[in-house]
């Protein structure tokens, strides 16, 4: 179907909503990474089957050009979502008109769904959502989304993600539309630089400025690239946009086109994240086929492509110099700047390159004007960000709050509270580049600007939260681990200085710091901060020096006294049975894989420290809580 | 008011178009310390030793940030020395340091500036204590384990020479420089033209060392050692011995003798013969419709990355043997029947000879190649030292009969354009000191990495191109591909030609350049200045070169 004016663009988004107005019902199966692994696929063919063998007239996709007002009248739509971000509570169903929510849903439920609510009206309570007792049966009312203000994710779990047809019912293609026939270049330009929407993948520049930059090159060819390697552990909003809205990005990217000038653009997806792949890639065939993408836009004299391009996982890729290298089809490597990315970048051309998050924000930068997203947020940092919420957290999953949110609300509110009811000791933000905030930061507003001024940067978005048991030092261990495998190895201070303070922190970890190690740590640090070549080496040490910084004395007790305060690391663990709480009932000692405990029946049991492998299954074996670790 | 300058260490210094930084700072007088820094290759910025310090105390590299006018930075400060020795010392820690077993002991940048540093102690566990060696290259040899992953060789081979051998491989501390698939050197499509080992700031990449099995060999008494040196060695050795000096073949030729060399030979006279060779051949492809255009075949690097890159253009290349092979068969000839078993020894400023006497086509039937071995000028200033010879006070002496004279055309072959000249010199009907005068300036000369022109002859203009550098060749096929007409075309592997070999001491271009010019005054000072007023190839032809000049003197690189 080539739309080939503005007209038709409207006349069609007119069709495909009443079509969708039209369904009596619609079910909307979570099709995000998470719930996909869970099973929501079968989830989604059984609920066809079944509703097909009640003879439920089922629309699994919009017909082509549903003149007829009749054409899906009374039928049920059955719809893959995107990911609806409480992953925790996975798979997911959401079911309108009403926004009830089943969660943890098994095929074996899909009868009973079809029976129940879609043929009756009956909700089950069985599958809703609990807290405290309080059964939620609306979506929206659930306190993790009640707590969130959702601007970049609005769409996922809401549409189709894999209709164009269903994106166009909501309004799709509205921000291109006015971008492309109500507005000049100037103007968008002008309209997104007094937003002050600011880079969602680390940096925070600010985009505006960076697509000024680049439309007043004077080289014919530039290109937009959109960043979606998103390599930081436990970080996943960009995937979340890229399959659950992937028309809201290819938007952002096409309004980046109008504004600079740009004819091509280029989407750098990791290959670990197939589904996003498909989605895009689907996405850039169908408005290809519908004429939002391509040659003369709209039948204006517009033209724009879209490209995929799949990275082989390297962090370092995430990088703009090197993940244009890598696009260009060479090694990954960052390169020296100047000349910037938005005067050389990809293929030597002035490039706009901004994230998914940064690029899914303009569309509606553009249809609600900048005044609107201003009022979102603080002034310097204003809208809102996504943030993947992991760890030792109750709600785990995608959340997007406003900038500036205080960490206590997302962690208590949003996130339920600390799991098993233990404490808050610190939750590291910003992944591997990123630093740690402790109780003491509860209530600092999560922006660019207060980040940086306690050491710490918002990142991508990766929110790891640690209780009492989480060891700092391991903690640091952990991400240093994943920073020095994932150097590229150009620059000396960050191959080899990575490689040394990983090896002083495993020592440290195994029992064997040294006096001085905590020094050399830091002088490494500064080193590898002031003179490593590209951002990502520059912060490689930030864990490390934000851990020093805010839990020295865990490092002391390591290196000194040879103990792991939060009792996390294993070869600082020893394991011995208070006499006290033994009842002698040897069950620790058959659980014992190593022979290590021996005793009398009904006398206390004994461990031989020599022999344990500080497995620590006799903890668990043990009725009594009689072992504990020192 | 002119506001073009920046402020150094607290001293203004103007900004002359310099690229950046570094080049400023250097021109201040300061010597910033760099590895991974070469004018020629393209910025990398990998070894972070030129950061320099602003006056916010923010960090930039030298090399890759543009000077600005009015900017302050400082480039010896208490951060900037404790970074800079951090560096070193973790450079250090995953660095083979067996310094005084190692080539480049004397010449390494990494001990020079370790020592320049002060670097006393290195406080990490080295996983690099043995040394990681490649020898399969008859050229160079790698040693992995002093390896500082500048990337220098990665660029000469890539961005100057095209050859694209080497590149890294693996990621962080992982990360290598590898051939593709990881294989040996040797198995690699490496041409063998050295010029990662001239640029290697460590003994990661040296020169194959062949002087220690050569030692075992002289002083043999059932042996004759007959060594030929190529014209470049002369005037790339004097500087290395701490004087200034020109052409040296007289007190190279002293030593030799002095090392238990019998005879010493100018490899300038075979040049002459190859001038012959060549202008016949050419000769004969102009008139006969042969394959045009001819490329000459001196340069065995470029021999070898013909048959790589440009199989179809073998036939293109001259069959003459290049002079040092030329010369070999020549030897070989004279000397069968002398009683004794020849050592034939060549002094060369390439390590692509290397290989070149290696390949089958230029050994005996007994399978005994006609050079036994070749020995880099870095090699030959080694043996002079090792000798104990004090070279400033050696007596210059002349190469031995019968092959003792040789003429300046002979002796230009050592410098990009040189074997052209000699060739048209020989070609051109017109002798006269005017119109040599007038070749010199018509395009021949000078060091630009393509060199086009057209020579005037009685029946046509010939076009002639000159190459060196073998990443200028791909330009050049390219316009051969678009059918711009060619008769003749000179390549040198090497930037500036064999005044640039890798066998060479290591050299800045304006001392290369000295060579060039050292070269051409030598070419001023002889009497004979073509090739075939040389009274030793009347000689040859009527002598032992009667009837046998294509079996001794040419070769088919065509399989």
């Amino acid at each position: 179907m080539l739309l080939n004016n503005r007209t038709a663009l409207d006349e069609y988004r007119e069709l495909y909503k009443n079509a969708v107005d039209a369904q009596k019902k619609k079910i909307l199966i979570c099709a995000g990474t998470g719930c996909v692994a869970g099973g929501s696929l079968d989830i989604y063919a059984r609920l066809i089957e079944l509703l097909k063998e009640k003879g439920v007239d089922c629309v699994v996709s919009l017909a082509d050009e549903p003149h007829d007002a009749d054409f899906h009248k009374g039928s049920v739509g059955v719809k893959r979502s995107g990911c609806h971000g409480f992953c925790e509570m996975g798979p997911l169903v959401r079911i309108e008109p009403g926004g009830l929510l089943y969660t943890k849903v098994k095929v074996s439920d899909c009868e009973e769904i079809v029976e129940k609510t879609i043929i009756g009206d009956e909700y089950i309570d069985r599958l809703a959502y609990k807290q405290n007792g309080v059964i939620y049966k609306q979506q929206e009312e659930i306190p993790f989304y009640k707590m969130q203000s959702r601007v970049v994710l609005e769409h996922c779990g809401h549409i189709d993600a894999t209709s164009i047809k269903e994106y166009l019912a909501i309004g799709g293609y509205s921000a291109v539309e006015k971008a492309l026939f109500d507005m000049t270049s100037k103007e968008i330009l002008d309209e997104m630089l007094e937003s002050n929407l600011r880079g969602r993948g680390g940096g925070g520049f600010p985009l505006g400025k960076k697509w000024v930059q680049v439309a007043n090159q004077s080289e014919p060819v530039k290109y937009v690239v959109c960043n979606g390697d998103e390599g930081d552990p436990g970080a996943f909003m960009d995937r979340s946009v890229m399959e659950g809205d992937p028309h809201r990005l290819l938007e952002g990217m096409i309004i980046g086109g109008i504004a600079t000038g740009a004819q091509n653009g280029y989407i750098y997806v990791r290959a670990e994240y197939p589904l996003a792949v498909s989605r895009l890639q689907n996405a850039i065939k169908e408005a290809e086929e519908f004429g939002l993408l391509g040659d003369n836009i709209l039948g204006t004299d517009f033209s724009f492509h879209i490209h995929i391009n799949r990275g082989a996982g390297a962090f370092v890729c995430g990088e703009g110099s090197a993940l244009t290298a890598s696009i260009e089809g060479k090694r990954g490597m960052p390169r020296v700047k100047p000349p910037r990315t938005v005067e050389k970048g990809l293929f030597e051309k002035p490039t706009v390159l901004n994230n998914v998050e940064t690029f899914a924000n303009v569309p509606q930068i553009i249809l609600k004007g900048s005044k609107w997203y201003k009022s979102i947020g603080p002034e310097n940092s204003p809208g809102t960000k996504a943030f993947a919420l992991t760890g030792n957290i109750n709600n785990t999953g995608l959340i997007e709050v406003p900038m500036g949110t205080t960490l206590r609300h997302i962690i208590y509110e949003v996130g339920g509270g600390i799991r098993d009811g233990k404490s808050f000791k610190a939750v590291q933000i910003g992944g591997p580049s990123g630093g740690c905030l402790v109780t003491d930061n509860l209530d600092i507003n999560l922006d660019f600007d207060s980040l940086k001024k306690v050491g710490a940067m918002i990142g991508s978005g990766g929110l790891v939260v640690m209780d009492e048991s989480s060891c700092m030092v391991e903690v640091a261990r952990f991400f240093m681990n994943f920073t020095q495998n994932e150097s590229c190895g150009k620059c000396v201070p960050c191959r080899e200085g990575t490689k040394r303070m990983l090896e002083i922190l495993e020592r440290i970890v195994a029992g064997n710091g040294e006096d001085g190690d905590i020094e050399t740590l830091l002088e490494l640090a500064d080193t590898i901060k002031s003179t490593a070549l590209c951002g990502l080496g520059k912060s490689a040490a930030s864990p490390v020096v934000s851990t020093i910084k805010n839990f020295r004395s865990e490092y002391e007790a390591h290196i000194y006294d040879k103990k792991c305060p939060a009792g996390n690391c294993k070869k600082l663990v020893t394991y011995q049975i208070d006499p006290e709480l033994c009842k002698g009932c040897s069950k620790c000692s058959r659980s014992c894989p190593v022979g290590a405990i021996t005793g009398q029946i009904k006398s206390p049991f004994h461990i031989d420290t020599k022999k344990c492998i500080k497995c620590g299954a006799c903890v668990t074996s043990c009725n009594f809580k009689a072992v504990k670790e020192v | 008011m002119n506001n073009n300058f920046m402020i150094i260490d607290g001293i203004p210094v103007a900004i002359e178009g310099e690229k950046n930084l570094l080049e400023l700072i250097r021109k201040a007088g300061i010597d910033l310390p760099t590895f991974c820094y070469y004018s020629e290759l393209s910025v990398y910025g990998a070894c972070r030793m030129c950061m320099v310090e602003n006056k916010w105390g923010g960090m930039e590299a030298a090399c890759s940030t543009p000077p600005r006018p009015g900017m302050e930075i400082k480039t010896n400060t208490p951060r900037l020395r404790k970074y800079r020795k951090m560096i070193l010392e973790l450079l250090l820690s995953n660095h083979c340091r067996d310094c005084t077993t190692c080539d480049k002991s004397g010449t390494c940048r990494l001990q020079e500036l370790a020592r320049r540093f002060d670097i006393h102690r290195v406080r990490f566990d080295n996983p690099k204590s043995e040394p990681e060696i490649d020898d399969s290259s008859l050229s160079v040899t790698r040693d992995a384990s002093k390896c500082i992953l500048c990337g220098d060789c990665v660029r000469m081979c890539n961005e100057v020479q095209n050859v694209g051998a080497i590149d890294f491989a693996f990621r962080g501390s992982k990360m290598k420089v590898a051939c593709s698939f990881d294989k040996p050197l040797g198995q690699s499509n490496c041409v063998g033209c050295g010029q990662c080992a001239a640029v290697c700031p460590t003994g990661a990449i040296v020169v194959k060392d062949d002087a220690h099995k050569l030692w075992e060999k002289l002083n043999d008494p059932d042996k004759i050692a007959i060594a030929q040196v190529a014209p470049a060695v002369r005037v790339a050795v004097a500087k290395e011995f701490g004087y200034e000096g020109e052409n040296v073949m007289g007190k190279i030729t002293a030593a030799l003798r002095r090392m238990g060399f019998n005879l010493v030979f100018d490899t300038s006279t075979a040049a002459d013969l190859t001038v012959m060779e060549e202008a016949n051949e050419f000769i004969e492809r102009l008139e006969n419709g042969g394959t045009l255009p001819m490329f000459t075949s001196c340069c065995p690097a470029w021999v070898k990355y013909a048959e790589n890159e440009y199989p179809e253009y073998v036939p293109n290349i001259s069959t003459c043997r290049s002079p040092m092979q030329m010369f070999a068969s020549v030897i070989a000839e004279q000397y069968k029947d002398c009683g004794k078993e020849i050592l034939s020894v060549a002094v060369m400023p390439c390590t692509a000879k290397k290989s070149e006497a290696a390949r089958e086509e230029f050994m005996d039937e007994n399978g005994k190649p006609y050079v036994d071995y070749v020995i880099t000028t870095k090699e030959l200033i080694k043996m002079i030292r090792q000798s104990g010879i004090v070279f400033s006070e050696l007596e210059p002496e002349a190469v031995d009969l019968p092959f003792g004279t040789m003429t300046g055309s002979g002796v230009i072959f050592g410098v990009t354009g040189g074997v052209m000249e000699a060739v048209i010199r020989r070609v051109s009907s017109d002798k006269s000191i005017t119109s040599l005068r007038n070749l010199a300036f018509e395009g021949v000369r000078g060091f630009d990495g393509i060199k086009k022109f057209e020579v005037p002859t009685d029946n046509r203009a010939l076009k002639v191109a000159v190459v060196n550098g073998l990443g200028n060749v791909k330009e050049i096929m390219r316009e051969i591909e678009a059918g711009e007409r060619f008769d003749l075309i000179e390549v040198m592997a090497c930037p500036d030609g064999c005044i640039g070999g890798a066998g060479q001491p290591t050299a800045t271009t304006a001392e290369k350049e000295k060579r060039g010019e050292n070269l051409y005054a030598a070419d001023k000072l002889c009497t004979l200045k073509f090739s075939e007023e040389n009274p030793i190839m009347k000689e040859l032809y009527d002598g032992i070169l009667k009837g046998k000049t294509h079996e001794l003197l040419h070769v088919s690189y065509v399989k």
